[in-house]
């Protein structure tokens, strides 16, 4: 189960560009510990964040193991239109969890 | 041990005795919270709560405050309201004592209790990520709010426990706590800066850890650290140790969820 | 790093609450500025990556290598002619040397991204900027990484 905060501000005029932040909650389990055993612990990361704006991709992420866990992304888009944001986070062992947030621009 | 070492008259036991002599506690107006000790950016972490990673822990355990849960079937909403408004003040006055165990409680295990004589559901584990989420939130709701535990005939003596153990030596370092974190604070220890020890920001985000964690899992890591015999999660120890870690950040202003190294 | 000994991991066994004594951090063989290099011929073939336009901003020191926040920029004017197509992060001494790829369009407003990356220990840090007119640009920037002083379960 993963717990995602997402920041997007309420309210911007067109074309400005605003500041989404997003923070997700997730081990981002490298593939390169150990147990006490010596066996590895397997990967278990997140390895995509994209971001649709109405449905259009308007940014994208290709994590590796090297981001911390909790995975955490700022980022900018254009403030087009009214509408909704939207954020999709997939990876290992089938996760994928959604997020998204009203916009208002005029 | 100081049996010990009086017997043992080598210059550098003399030495640190009287090094040990000068010990006293840090001066109330020199008190200052883990959170000056940091870098800038760490400081940013916890300064935001729209990248603070703890507030992950608060978001989830705000759900879970109003979930139902247990054979009784109720949430603690149920009783307590709105979370955000009913638990301010709380974090700020546990550990605290609890009338009919005779004792002091620490925050997660007043959760418990309420979980198992209240909820009629099953006590969640220590350092679980639901207990974390749900002693992330209710301390939350104290931020800002200065420490304040209840010093009474009934806390004292519980008080004095912890603080016996604050100052005494132990483990193969023979390292009393307040060796680190009265007289040598502000100090550097590998990387970091020892810190006054204040549990102003519990359950914290660490960094090291990578997630919440609380108080005790902190205390267990200090005593692994200088080779002392740890003790087990809600061992009464800890609570004492965590009751007079509160009483001595008396007056200092919570910070849930703090971030540290 | 390789501190482990039968003794230590027998009175972590013994010391073992929740499982939280369950997971020592040998480290693995690192990669080598050589895998990098590697990493980064992927990305950019046989093109040149020239220094500068990056903007890479990393702490000098960082508290613990488990998070270090690390903020990337290309100034462009992000016009469909003329936009930051990807920003890539390599590390040298990491296990492997990708970190994470950013990719933006016109529609960005600008190549701007914060983030928190994994050190496993003092190295540099390098960003590897690809213009929408294919060239690449890069910049790096040195991180000295600290360790806790009381590691947990040793």
């Amino acid at each position: 189960m993963s717990s995602a905060l997402v920041n997007v501000p309420p309210r911007a005029r067109r074309g400005e560009v605003i500041e989404i932040k997003t923070l997700i909650s997730h081990p981002m389990e490298t593939g390169y510990r150990r147990n006490q055993l010596g066996a590895r612990i397997p990967r278990d990361i997140i390895r995509l964040f994209v971001c649709t704006y109405n449905g259009t991709e308007v940014f994208r992420a290709e994590l590796h193991p090297a981001i911390a866990a909790n995975p955490f992304l700022v980022f900018s888009t254009v403030a087009t239109e009214s509408g909704t944001i939207a954020f999709q986070w997939t990876g290992d062992n089938g996760l994928s969890a959604t997020e998204s947030a009203a916009i208002v621009v005029d | 041990m100081s049996g010990h070492g009086a017997r043992l008259l080598g210059a550098s036991a003399l030495t640190l005795l009287a090094w040990t002599a000068s010990a006293g506690e840090i001066p109330p107006a020199e008190r200052r919270s883990g959170y000056d000790f940091m870098s800038r950016e760490t400081r940013a972490m916890q300064d935001d709560d729209t990248v603070n990673p703890g507030m992950l822990g608060v978001l989830e355990g705000g759900t879970l405050w109003a979930r139902k849960t247990g054979t009784a079937g109720r949430a603690c909403a149920d009783c307590h309201g709105d979370g955000r408004a009913s638990m301010k003040g709380v974090a700020a006055r546990y550990p605290a004592f609890d009338a009919a165990l005779k004792r002091p409680v620490n925050l997660e295990q007043r959760i418990n209790l309420c979980r198992t004589e209240r909820q009629q559901a099953p006590a969640l584990a220590y350092e679980s990520r639901e207990l974390l989420a749900l002693t992330a939130f209710v301390a939350r709701q104290s931020r800002g709010v200065p420490i304040d535990v209840a010093v009474d005939a009934r806390t004292k003596p519980f008080i004095d426990n912890g603080r016996a153990a604050f100052y005494r030596r132990q483990g193969q370092l023979n390292l009393a706590c307040s060796q680190c974190h009265d007289e040598n604070w502000g100090k550097r220890l590998a990387g970091n800066a020892i810190p006054q020890a204040h549990p102003t920001g519990y359950p914290v985000y660490r960094l090291e850890w990578q997630s919440l964690g609380s108080l005790q899992r902190r205390l267990r890591n200090c005593l692994v650290g200088i080779r002392a015999e740890s003790y087990e999660y809600g061992a009464p120890e800890l609570v004492e140790l965590e009751l007079f870690l509160m009483w001595r950040a008396r007056g200092m202003t919570i910070e849930t969820p703090a971030v540290r190294p | 790093m390789d501190r482990e000994t039968s003794r230590r991991a027998f009175l972590r066994a013994a010391a073992t609450g929740l499982g939280l004594g369950a997971v020592i951090t040998v480290a693995p063989a690192h990669a080598t500025p050589e895998a990098m290099e590697d990493a980064i011929r992927k990305i950019v073939g046989s093109s040149r990556v020239s220094k500068g336009r990056v903007k890479l901003e990393l702490p000098p020191l960082s508290e613990n290598g488990n998070t270090v926040p690390l903020t990337v920029s290309v100034e462009s004017p992000m016009t469909p002619a003329d936009h930051v197509r990807a920003i890539h992060v390599f590390t040298e001494l990491n296990p492997q040397p990708e970190v994470v790829s950013f990719r933006f369009g016109p529609r960005a407003g600008q190549a701007r991204v914060s983030t928190r990356i994994r050190l496993a220990t003092t190295q540099t840090v390098t960003a590897v900027g690809e213009l929408s007119d294919g060239s690449f640009w890069s910049a790096s920037a040195a991180v000295v990484v600290t360790l806790a002083a009381c590691l947990e379960d040793a």
